[in-house]
């Protein structure tokens, strides 16, 4: 599905954006703004616990209501966005560097090491990621952020490891490849300036699917409690209104905004790698 | 042979004078981002039944948007915008769509481009033939099914064992054989042969190519060869068409065509191939086509013409007679009785 | 069985060995790899929690110890863990001392599987024809319309799905329960209201996954689709005059669905791990609400146990698409 976009940009660059990654963008866009600002406008000692009165249904002084636990659901959602954000960045960031690493290496050096990474890594693609996730999250004393997101991180290299190593492959068939060993490049230079500026697509298509697949991971650690507790994010929240069991006793408010904000997020994202696919590869053209 | 832009043929029943298969001003568009492109434009000729026509042209001539036009298998983002394609008199472009699945392969039949792909990777090559017969005769007995599947792969120098085998067992010339053998199952008036050896080596291609003639001798059918492989067309065709950026540029009996060809582009063609007993630099054309969705005014080979002159920028030839069955649309007839001396350019103009 | 099949098979079967191998050390390893005595941590915090108030630590302490051999080198307990699973002894509960975890998993299993499969077949099936519908030319309005939700639906994570339709169907409309296997006072017969039972409380959970999964699997197939339409033998097939509906499924779908199976080896992983959370959700006594449960309660070898058998069901599940595959595909068959 696309949107046919008439916009009057260079070359055919127009048509090639296409609806579906501009309102892809444009979502990730608000929930970008709502995080980045959100927080200098409201209080964030409002989203703690104890600070205003509980159980407020939407309305007046509290436009999102407040829990159980008296926390300004407003406050709450500024506040805990960008920290979701934040990790499933930091998760994405050292998944696709994990992988491309390992799956340039795997690519371009070939015999046993690409052997032991492909096994290694197709291995641990097919095993349900919440299991192990959950083994080592539950094992771990002090749970942070950062240490959640180093967590998911483990389990998120692989398909870019799959992608990387498959398309340094595909490269190395072409012929420049070898003009450059017969020029005297040496194996790291032919990665470095040959590979790599191929590989890049990838890679970056690579991040939005390994940060989406990262928070959604997050998310449902979080959701069952093996999160940072007392930090402030999404998963958390829906934790929280889980607990004290807001979808029963009615609470909506409670766990619909956080809800909202990470179907827009995923949402997001998944039109963005699409659309993404679409401006790198116009030969797919479109279909109705 | 009839002269573009008119038919010749008045009369619905074959087996008279009329011609089998009479394409009248074809047009077929590909609404592409940048614009309409005219893949196949104002096209017109005719086939008398049994007659073999070769249609030569470049990557990009529109000769195989044509030939799938023909039986409107065209593809979006193609479509065909115009024009008519009258086989036996009647015309397939306004067929509803459950008479054009009957006169498929039953009168008109398509031997595909990449016969390595024409084939379901996952269905036994038996099943593939049975489900063509009985789409137009329902009521074929499992047994009558048997003996005409081993006829049919006889007929193409099969072995009627090869049925049972699924296509990545089979060989590219096996391959393309079946599925010579799939086309004339129903005994068609028209073939269209649309490359039926690209990707064959030179040694199959003699024999797929031996078959195709056989079996189109033995049917009575017309075909309709398309092809870039000058060499192979001639050696196989009565007539022959050249096709270029969308338009017929040429069109007569093989041996004029061969022996004394009237349209530049013509010429260079078979200028550009190499010679096995004459040793000299291989030439080609230079320049490109036109992109078919920026057409130059006038005629579309005036960039690259070495005989281009003033009025061939401006105006579009239009086809004429230059001789029995023989037409060419150019500026220089019919001034000129035949091509004068061509000198290439020194430089071409966009 | 001819050379490429056995050796097809071979690969496989090596590839499941080898991800049960780097399950059971992983599970292994990660545990004692942080500092301390698993087993004293685990039972010291169920101490500080209250949980274990009616137990006598110290004979349960003294009792893994022994069993276990705590105090033994590295390489020992790793052998002994080997020996322990092959005789199917997953360890204990410490939550529920002394039922053995091997019994809780089974009483579990069922239900999961259960719901994993209903689910999984209901969307994959369903996706899968819609997605095929999709991609075939003509499509009507109404069913292209259907797309922009698909994608929205396949991006929003279904355990999240789960909690609206709890809220929709069982607290606000109360058709269905909310939550559980069965009601609470139910005694199990095998009898039709047992029975209905059942499927009333699974019709929630069920659809939960199914509806999350579903709009990934349409959108797949109809790539999948899309990519098949523009091959050759579909042109051929149309230029034999064979019906639009044999082209659509004999020689289109029948395509498609081959690189759509390998999706659904390739993303199993992911839909049992959404279904786990779902379990949760609903309360469904399957092996997701016992890792939560055992989770929440720090129960160690209960964790270890319920994420073991996870792994190994999924690899060999694998294993059984890997079998089907070559069945469906001549192409490896040869």
């Amino acid at each position: 599905m696309t949107i046919a976009l008439k916009t009057r940009l260079p070359g055919g660059l127009g048509s090639r954006l296409g609806g579906t990654l501009i309102a892809g963008l444009s979502i990730l866009g608000v929930i970008a703004f709502f995080s980045i600002i959100g927080p200098f406008f409201v209080d964030e000692v409002l989203a703690q616990v104890g600070s205003v009165r509980p159980r407020q249904p939407p309305g007046g002084d509290f436009p999102l209501g407040s829990d159980a636990q008296g926390r300004d659901m407003l406050a709450l959602m500024v506040h805990a966005t960008p920290n979701t954000l934040k990790m499933g960045l930091i998760a994405g960031v050292i998944g696709v560097g994990l992988g491309s690493i390992l799956g340039l290496i795997a690519g371009q050096f070939g015999g046993w090491i690409d052997a032991v990474i492909s096994v290694i890594s197709d291995s641990l693609m097919t095993v349900p990621a919440i299991a192990i996730l959950v083994v080592i999250a539950g094992n771990i004393e002090e749970m942070s952020t950062s240490v959640m997101a180093v967590v998911v991180a483990s389990l998120s290299w692989m398909f870019t490891t799959r992608t990387v190593r498959a398309q340094v492959l595909s490269i190395r068939e072409r012929g420049y490849i070898e003009v450059a060993r017969v020029n005297g490049e040496g194996p790291l230079e032919i990665l470095f300036r040959e590979v790599m500026p191929n590989v890049m697509p990838y890679i970056v298509a690579s991040f939005v699917g390994t940060s989406s697949a990262a928070i959604l991971a997050i998310i449902g650690l979080e959701a069952l409690g093996l999160g940072a507790q007392n930090e402030m994010t999404l998963g958390n929240t829906i934790y929280w209104a889980q607990q004290s069991s807001a979808v029963l006793r009615g609470f909506w408010w409670w766990w619909a905004p956080p809800i909202v904000v990470i179907a827009m997020i995923f949402v997001g994202l998944f039109l963005t790698s699409v659309g993404f696919d679409r401006f790198a590869n116009p030969r797919l053209g479109r279909r109705a | 042979m009839s002269v573009s832009g008119k038919s010749v043929s008045g009369l619905n029943v074959s087996g008279t004078s009329g011609p089998i298969l009479d394409v009248q001003n074809l047009d077929v568009v590909y609404d592409t981002v940048s614009g309409p492109a005219r893949a196949v434009n104002n096209v017109s000729f005719a086939l008398r039944p049994g007659e073999r026509l070769g249609l030569i042209g470049e990557s990009g001539s529109g000769k195989t948007t044509m030939g799938t036009a023909l039986m409107r298998l065209t593809r979006a983002p193609g479509r065909i915008a115009g024009g008519r394609v009258l086989l036996d008199g009647t015309d397939l472009l306004t067929l509803s769509p459950r008479a054009l699945r009957a006169t498929r392969l039953r009168d008109i039949a398509l031997v595909p481009q990449g016969a390595m792909s024409a084939l379901n990777p996952v269905m036994r090559l038996r099943r593939q033939i049975e489900d063509a017969i009985l789409a137009h005769e329902p009521r074929t007995t499992q047994a009558q099914l048997r003996d005409r599947i081993a006829q049919l792969l006889t007929r193409v120098g099969l072995n009627p064992a090869v049925a049972d085998r699924y296509p990545h067992e089979l060989s590219g010339g096996m391959k393309q054989r079946a599925v010579m053998a799939i086309a004339t199952s129903l005994a068609p008036k028209v073939i269209v042969a649309d490359e039926p050896t690209s990707a064959l080596d030179v040694v199959v291609q003699r024999q797929v190519m031996q078959t195709l003639g056989r079996l189109q001798a033995g049917l009575g059918a017309a075909v309709v060869l398309i092809g870039h492989d000058m060499g192979l067309i001639a050696q196989f065709a009565d007539t022959v068409g050249v096709m270029y950026a969308g338009r017929l540029v040429e069109l007569g009996p093989v041996a004029a065509m061969i022996g004394s060809p009237r349209h530049p582009y013509t010429r260079l063609l078979i200028d550009s191939l190499p010679g096995i007993d004459v040793k000299r630099r291989l030439a080609g054309i230079p320049g490109l086509p036109p992109p078919l969705v920026k057409l130059p005014v006038g005629c579309p080979f005036a960039p690259r013409c070495p005989l281009a002159h003033d009025r061939c920028r401006v105006d579009l030839p239009l086809s004429q007679e230059v001789a029995p069955g023989h037409v060419v649309a150019c500026h220089l007839y019919p001034d000129n009785a035949t091509l004068p001396p061509l000198t290439i350019k020194a430089e071409v103009q966009p | 069985m001819s050379s490429d099949l056995a050796s097809y098979l071979a690969k496989r079967i090596t590839q499941l060995f080898l991800v049960i191998f780097i399950a059971v050390s992983v599970n292994f390893i990660i545990p004692r790899l942080l500092p301390g005595d698993p087993v004293a941590t685990a039972l010291a915090r169920l101490q500080t929690s209250g949980s274990g108030q009616t137990m006598d630590i110290q004979a349960v302490s003294d009792a893994y110890r022994a069993r276990y051999g705590l105090d033994q080198p590295l390489w020992n307990q790793y052998l002994n863990y080997w020996a322990d699973l092959f005789r199917l002894d997953l360890g204990v509960s410490f939550a529920n001392f002394p039922e053995k975890v091997t019994v809780m998993i089974a009483n579990a299993l069922p239900w999961s599987v259960g719901l994993l499969a209903t689910a999984t077949l209901l969307s994959f099936f369903i996706g899968s024809f819609l997605g095929g519908r999709l991609a075939w030319p003509g499509a009507g309005r109404g069913i292209r319309a259907l797309v922009p939700g698909l994608m929205v639906l396949s991006a929003i994570p279904f355990y999240l799905l789960a909690i609206i339709m709890v809220y929709i169907f069982a607290v606000e409309l109360r058709w269905l329960p909310p939550a559980g296997g069965v009601e609470t006072t139910r005694i199990m017969r095998l009898d039709w209201a047992t029975a209905q039972d059942i499927l009333r409380h699974a019709v929630l959970p069920c659809l939960s996954i199914a509806i999350g999964n579903i709009g990934f699997w349409a959108l797949g197939m109809r790539s999948q689709m899309v990519s098949v339409l523009g091959e050759d033998y579909i042109t051929f097939a149309e230029a034999k005059g064979l019906s639009p509906g044999r082209v659509f499924f004999w020689y289109g779908i029948r395509n498609a669905f081959l690189p759509q199976i390998t999706a659904l080896a390739l993303n199993l992983g992911a839909v049992v791990s959404g279904a786990v959370l779902v379990e949760v959700i609903f309360n469904y006594p399957g092996l997701g609400s016992l890792l939560y449960v055992a989770i929440r309660g720090q129960d160690y070898f209960v964790i270890q146990g319920v994420v073991l058998v996870l792994i190994v069901t999924l690899a060999v599940m694998l294993f059984i698409v890997d079998l089907i595959y070559p069945l469906l595909d001549p192409r490896i068959r040869r």
